[in-house]
């Protein structure tokens, strides 16, 4: 039961430390293997430590959570985050990017094409800061 | 090469964000996503409490105000990296 329950933990861990630490830097953000790594070592615990136990309700009941936290995981980063609008009607390669006017963070105008008059832009859309 | 940053959120929300990032570039505020509709970048629903927010998407513009090069990521985890960008401004030359 003990190495079931550390399995649990390990995957609670792997879930946490994506959302608040790893999910910052691309190279542990866009495919999150320090999560997997962890799930890998907590499912050898949880079977381990089911296979081993004389009564099997209460380690199957932890490791079914824990596959199941696994899943939703998994899904939650492959799935869910794939699903983007299509964009069809981006400007493409070649194409005038549409002109426009907004404001800064000190409510001053800034304007596209004053920009590109004088350098490149590189123009990043970002989802914002919740 | 000059980066521009659009989303939904309020100028002071911007300010927040440079401030604790130290970002100098400007950021700019498109409140009722009217750019980002223009561009073809909405994602209905997807911000907090069901706000319509921008896709991550990257458009490098030239200075007779033509896309170059564009990145539009299809998982919202993954962007393009500054050595992407940089190698797509450097290619310019």
């Amino acid at each position: 039961m003990k190495r079931v329950l550390l399995g649990l933990f390990l995957v609670l861990l792997g879930i946490v430390t994506y959302a608040a630490l790893f999910v910052r830097w691309p190279v542990t953000r866009d495919v999150p293997w320090t999560a997997f790594a962890l799930f890998v070592i907590a499912l050898v615990l949880m079977i381990g430590g089911l296979r081993n136990a004389p009564r099997k309700v209460w380690p199957s009941i932890v490791t079914a959570i824990g596959v199941a936290l696994m899943a939703f995981f998994t899904v939650g980063v492959t799935v869910f985050t794939l699903n983007l609008p299509a964009s069809q009607g981006s400007p493409a390669i070649g194409a005038k990017a549409p002109d426009f006017t907004l404001p800064d963070t000190n409510h001053k105008s800034v304007t596209l094409s004053q920009l590109t008059a004088s350098s490149n832009v590189l123009l990043i859309f970002y989802r914002g800061y919740w | 090469m000059q980066p521009i940053a659009i989303s939904v959120d309020t100028p002071e929300q911007s300010r927040d964000l440079c401030n604790k990032a130290g970002y100098t570039f400007p950021i700019l505020s498109d409140g009722n996503a009217s750019v980002i509709r223009q561009y073809d970048l909405l994602h209905k629903g997807a911000g907090e409490n069901g706000h319509d927010i921008a896709r991550p998407a990257e458009f490098l513009v030239d200075r007779n105000g033509v896309v170059r090069w564009r990145n539009l990521t299809e998982d919202f985890r993954v962007r393009a990296t500054p050595e992407q960008m940089l190698a797509a401004t450097r290619s310019l030359h």
